[in-house]
């Protein structure tokens, strides 16, 4: 396909919010987008990841902000003149017409001549391989063959910027890979710049040149998937991103570069992740698959005796929840063999276990949704 | 097969045979259960107010005072001052359906969505659906007659020098079934379009589509089944008028509707025969219009539409 809409070299995000009433829904979103990123916007439920991708399309206007492409203001533009691709999270694929008709919309809509039409279309529709689905109605085709025809109407007018609104939520576990694969191959071999909304951490990571990851309307942290994955900003983020331990402690002293933690008598040392004072309020947080299981009696640092609780079979690997004597609940992923009521010593390395401080000047709604801060003012784990 | 004891091997030793569903099983795969009941206070309904009725006036029809079986339909389509009101009756009723559904489009549209106050612009709208026919025909009487305030603030205005007649003519009547007829239109019409998921249109919006050619070549197309039914229920309520056509009409002239023929030949004349062969042909009118637009209907897209409604 070759190019007709003018690119441009950045598209910039200049403190966009929006509110709804009194709340909320996106604060102050700033964001440079160079021209062929892939841009996820990442985050639980009603974190704005949605509002925002609105705001760009223009269908929500603004509150305060703006948004520039290059030198020119495109906030205060109607949807259909900004020329943005978009592919909704229901597809919203015109039922009355055809996969054909639904590709060309966009086209017929520009006026472009009827060759042009034609050939533009058909291209679109061999590219997300739906030739022999071309004359059907989308109510005759599967999910997957749906997303393709939303993805093939959204790209075949060759946008400065593609939005997709959880393109893959409504398509099962198998349809979900193959779509995925699926679109990273369209970006590559079209490189158009695109702006990606979804909550699965999983998905983001594989597809994104970039992640922005949003919550409770506000930016927590912009970076590549492999900052995010191993060097979340907050502890927010690293729940996010799969560290599924996370154990509200409270920092003892420093060690070289490294910062000792305690809670109930329980005492590790972990890496930390920004300002950490000695008795300071912590969140320790480490992923399930770095947690290691060794044979009880190691001692070692960061080793802790415990007994496993429950077991869930995955494949080559089992997911376990084991408890340590002092009560604390451990999520693992281990390759050994081991069963419910195992006494285990698990380790975990310093490096992996991140130490982050924990938010208390936070906005109040926050914390009510988070039982692990709430459990940082019990008087059993201060001193 | 020696002697066992376990009931699973009995059961193997018998001859093979498909286990036959239980008569009630067989029943509930057809939809037959206890819950038809709920049908029967319906049933009984169509059967004592609507089949016995319309069966007893078409064989009613059929046995006129005098003349063969036919003799009282050749006598309707034989009389021109008769046949005419078929033509007064579409005149009217036509028109009226048409602009009610019209109308009704594009304040179905703008109030689609949620805003502030939707529920009172509703209720307005719908409130005329409480009035009865007399109560409307006295309103119109009082508002657009000679006297009335519309006349006089034409005068007022010296925009006229006598009163325009718009009452005690096809006017009146036309305004009448307006009135009665578009709060039922904008419901229905309401309705279908909240059905249509609004997706649809800002993905059209994301496409490059303007507001006319997101409603044009998305929304109408979705909507047109939708219209369609709307039209044929508002034609059928308008094809019926008789109050206001006597009220606010000329009963005598220009709104001689075929239902007045009807109640001339049944309470006048005393040809019972004769008023339900009047009646038989009104039906077979609406029910031709009602085809011809629900064949039309069949030609569009009537699919899902992606909407919650």
């Amino acid at each position: 396909m070759t190019g007709t809409t003018p690119g441009f070299s950045q598209l910039r995000l200049d403190g966009v919010s929006r509110r709804f009433g009194s709340q909320d829904a996106l604060a102050g979103l700033d964001l440079t987008i160079r021209t062929g990123e892939f841009i996820a916007l990442l985050g639980p439920s009603g974190c704005g990841k949605s509002t925002a991708l609105n705001c760009l399309a223009g269908l929500l206007p603004l509150t305060a902000g703006s948004i520039w492409q290059d030198e020119r203001r495109v906030d205060t533009l109607p949807p259909e003149r900004r020329g943005f691709g978009m592919v909704f999270q229901n597809y919203a694929l015109f039922p009355h017409m055809s996969v054909r008709a639904n590709v060309a919309f966009g086209l017929r809509m520009r006026r472009l001549p009827r060759d042009e039409i034609r050939r533009r279309t058909a291209e679109a529709i061999r590219l997300v391989r739906l030739e022999e689905h071309a004359g059907k109605l989308p109510g005759q085709l599967s999910g997957g063959q749906q997303q393709r025809v939303a993805i093939a109407r959204a790209v075949v007018l060759e946008p400065s910027l593609v939005l997709m609104d959880e393109p893959l939520s409504n398509l099962d576990a198998k349809l979900r890979l193959e779509m995925r694969t699926e679109i990273r191959r369209l970006h590559q071999s079209l490189g158009l710049t695109t702006v990606y909304v979804t909550h699965d951490q999983e998905e983001a990571l594989s597809l994104a040149d970039r992640l922005v990851v949003l919550r409770a309307g506000r930016v927590q942290q912009i970076g590549s998937p492999q900052t995010l994955h191993t060097r979340p900003a907050n502890w927010h983020v690293a729940d996010f991103m799969g560290y599924r331990n996370l154990w509200p402690m409270r920092a003892v002293s420093p060690q070289g570069a490294l910062v000792a933690v305690e809670a109930d008598g329980f005492r590790l040392v972990g890496d930390p992740m920004g300002d950490v004072a000695p008795g300071d309020a912590v969140m320790a947080g480490v992923r399930p698959e770095d947690v290691r299981v060794g044979e009880p009696g190691e001692a070692a640092t960061n080793t802790m005796p415990a007994e496993i609780e429950v077991v869930e079979y995955q494949g080559r690997e089992l997911a376990a929840e084991a408890r340590t004597a002092t009560g604390i609940r451990v999520h693992l992923r281990t390759d050994r063999r081991v069963a419910p009521g195992d006494a285990v010593a698990l380790s975990i390395d310093p490096e992996r276990l991140l130490v982050f401080p924990s938010d208390s000047d936070e906005a109040p709604s926050a914390p009510l949704a988070d039982p692990a801060g709430a459990r940082l003012a019990e008087p059993g784990l201060v001193g | 097969m020696s002697v066992t004891t376990s009931p699973h091997a009995t059961v193997a030793t018998g001859p093979p045979r498909t286990p036959r569903a239980h008569w009630r099983h067989r029943l509930a795969e057809r939809g037959v259960d206890g819950q038809l009941w709920l049908l029967a206070p319906a049933v009984l309904f169509v059967v004592l107010l609507f089949l016995y009725p319309f069966f007893y006036g078409l064989g009613l029809s059929f046995q006129p005072t005098k003349g063969g079986p036919f003799s009282d339909y050749a006598r309707f389509f034989g009389d021109a001052y008769q046949r005419g009101t078929i033509w007064t009756t579409l005149g009217l009723a036509l028109p009226a359906a048409l602009l009610n559904v019209l109308a009704s489009v594009p304040i179905a549209y703008r109030m689609r969505g949620r805003f502030r106050g939707k529920r009172l612009v509703t209720i307005l709208l719908v409130v005329p659906i409480t009035l009865g026919t007399v109560l409307t025909a006295q309103g119109l009487l009082n508002f657009l007659g000679p006297t009335g305030w519309f006349n006089r603030v034409l005068m007022a205005l010296h925009l006229t020098d006598e009163p325009v007649r718009l009452v005690h003519n096809y006017w009146g009547v036309f305004f009448s079934l307006i009135i009665t007829g578009f709060p039922f239109a904008f419901l229905l019409v309401l309705s279908y379009l909240s059905g249509i998921d609004p997706t649809l249109e800002r993905a059209a919006a994301t496409l490059g589509a303007g507001w006319w050619q997101r409603f044009r070549t998305v929304t109408l197309p979705l909507l047109m089944p939708g219209l369609a039914t709307t039209f044929c229920l508002t034609f059928v309520l308008a094809f019926s008028v008789f109050p206001s056509a006597v009220l606010v009409g000329n009963p005598a002239g220009e709104t001689r509707v075929i239902s007045i023929a009807a109640y001339q030949a049944a309470y006048e004349q005393y040809d019972y025969p004769y008023a339900s062969a009047i009646a038989m042909v009104m039906g077979a009118i609406e029910l031709v219009i009602i085809s011809v637009v629900l064949l039309a209907r069949t030609r569009l897209y009537t699919g899902s539409s992606g909407g919650k409604g």
